[in-house]
């Protein structure tokens, strides 16, 4: 299927990507090319047939809930664009 | 020294030939001088190498070297380094120092080898020409008018010009087999699980595997070795038995059961590329092996399952990239909203963007059965052709990509051209099974790799066959003219 500029707009919101006019049309095009290639699956008949997420069919593995490494905060709060007093700053959220 | 195989500077090191702290100076001055050809690395870590390589000789002269001890290599820069730049190739984490190692990292440093430097990336893994990098595109060393291909195509040309014996990679669609043809390379992804994914940036994680990017399969087998087993950090890595990779490269391949599946040789591949492949399968059938037709009927259906899966995946994970914890943050957002588009819209490419909007589409509200759940489904089929195939036969042979190498610029204009290239690689990152290219020959002075496919956790089988090959034929000891020839 065909997809319009709008459709890129919305798309990008959900992906909290900005575009602007110009690189919606492009991404229009190549998106509804690329929608074209996955349309092929539509042709297949997969009843009765389970999807596969994992190679192996395995399923998350778990282990018991006890503490297994050093907090490392700092560390993890050092590489962070803006920190204040342990905590990651963003703008304004709630006025 | 360029030349050398990995094994080799590891018996020079042993026989006292040169010591680490030598060979890796030597290394990291030839990159200086000559990687500006190619762009095959993001960043050298000079300091850190030589002090790694100081450590090396330090544990030889104490009786305590392994293979690998103060043998250089280069990780892909999708590979977390502790202290070390990893970018992914991306603007979004031009200046991002992870805290902490890869797994594969952590295990290549207990061995004592020494990590020279990150190799160039399509960005986030995301390309199959290395023309997708935020630090250029990578030329590939037999034909500086060639990519090199991709995602891996800075550990490709870095190996394969003789700048660094060995390198790590990554291959969620054919990411190190599709470089490793491309550049004359001995490459292998491992079955899903076998290496562990902790500390590598994520793109699609039921898909992503790492591996060893080598000139010959013997040095392969020693890489795998170091970067294999379980990890408990690493939720889908399985628990499985460990082989030694190296213990049966030796092994006769006399009753060997290939199929040739007659889709990997149907309209679109090179009739050159599939003459270089004829030949190579006609050699390893001298060699004491059956061939037989086989079929792969879904095998078409690996494109547009792969390229449904992957972007979903990938837009999933590359969330995490919102300017508040690393990386990129634009300047002076005007709210939260606005931070998170447009930190997301100036610090990812073109191919980026567009492979996480077509993820986000493919798993919004009303689209998720028709793609997500299709494309999963499908996905089935093609794991339940391989597992036919591999109860009549033991490895699956063919092409890697349907050419040699393409030129520069050839392709990317138009995404859905560069997604069919990876027909031949697609489908064995869908079932999970471990697959390898090894050297096979070449059209018009362009490499071609000739495709190893085999079952689940059969990784030694397929490097003892690459092996074996790689005695009666010489393909992997050539090397470009770029090289100078020298050393080795």
């Amino acid at each position: 299927m065909a997809l319009e500029n709008a459709d890129i707009e919305k798309i990008a919101i959900l992906a909290r990507i900005q575009v602007t006019a110009t690189e919606a049309s492009d991404y229009a095009n190549s998106l509804s090319s690329i929608l074209m290639l996955m349309d092929q699956m539509q042709q297949v008949n997969t009843d009765g047939i389970e999807p596969l997420s994992n190679p192996h069919d395995a399923s998350q593995r778990l282990r018991s809930d006890q503490v297994t490494c050093d907090n490392q905060r700092d560390a993890f709060m050092a590489i962070a664009p803006a920190t204040e007093k342990g905590l990651y700053l963003v703008p304004k959220v709630i006025d | 020294m360029t030349n050398k195989t990995l094994i080799q500077i590891s018996n020079d090191l042993s026989a006292g030939i040169y010591s680490s702290r030598e060979i890796t100076q030597d290394i990291i001055t030839d990159i200086k001088a000559r990687d500006h050809q190619f762009n095959s690395f993001i960043n050298l870590s000079e300091d850190l190498a030589l002090e790694q390589a100081g450590a090396a000789d330090a544990r030889r002269a104490a009786g305590k070297a392994e293979l690998l001890t103060g043998v250089p290599f280069a990780h892909k820069d999708l590979f977390c380094t502790q202290g070390v730049i990893t970018t992914c190739g991306s603007k979004m984490l031009e200046n991002f120092i992870p805290p902490y190692e890869s797994t594969v990292g952590q295990r290549l440093l207990a061995t004592g080898a020494v990590c020279v430097g990150k190799t160039n990336m399509d960005e986030f893994a995301m390309g199959s020409s290395n023309e997708n990098s935020y630090f250029g595109a990578v030329k590939n060393p037999w034909d500086l008018n060639a990519v090199p291909g991709g995602s891996s195509g800075g550990s490709a040309a870095a190996v394969a010009a003789g700048l660094v014996p060995a390198a790590t990679g990554t291959d969620t669609g054919g990411s190190i087999r599709q470089p490793a043809s491309f550049c004359n390379l001995t490459g292998i992804k491992p079955t899903y699980g076998r290496v562990s994914r902790f500390g590598i940036v994520a793109f699609a994680s039921s898909l992503d595997q790492a591996g060893p990017m080598c000139k010959t399969a013997a040095d392969a087998a020693v890489m795998l070795n170091a970067m294999a087993g379980f990890d408990a950090q690493d939720s889908t890595s399985m628990q499985v038995e460990l082989p030694d990779f190296s213990a049966d490269l030796e092994q006769p391949l006399t009753g060997l059961k290939v199929g040739l599946p007659k889709e990997f040789f149907g309209p679109g591949l090179d009739p050159q590329v599939a003459d270089c492949i004829m030949v190579a399968v006609k050699q390893v059938e001298a060699l004491g092996a059956q061939i037989i037709d086989i079929s792969m009927p879904n095998l078409e259906l690996s494109i547009p399952a792969y390229y449904v899966i992957a972007p979903s995946e990938a837009s999933s994970n590359l969330s995490r990239f919102d300017g508040v914890r690393y990386g990129y943050r634009c300047d002076q957002p005007q709210d939260l909203m606005d931070m998170y588009c447009r930190t997301r819209a100036e610090g990812f490419g073109t191919e980026v963007k567009r492979r996480i909007m077509v993820g986000t589409y493919a798993l919004s509200e009303g689209y998720y059965d028709a793609y997500y759940v299709k494309a999963q489904r499908i996905r089935r089929l093609i794991k339940n052709d391989f597992v036919r195939a591999l109860s009549q036969v033991d490895v699956i042979m063919g092409p890697v990509a349907p050419t040699a190498a393409f030129d520069l610029g050839s392709n990317t204009k138009d995404s859905v051209a560069m997604y069919l290239e990876d027909i031949y690689t697609l489908s064995a990152n869908l079932a999970g099974i471990p697959a390898m290219s090894t050297p096979a020959g070449f059209v018009n002075g362009r490499p071609v790799g000739l495709h190893i496919m085999g079952n689940y956790f059969a990784e030694a089988k397929l490097l003892n066959i690459a092996h074996q090959y790689q005695q009666i034929t010489d393909w992997h000891l050539q090397t470009p003219a770029s090289n100078g020839n020298k050393g080795a």
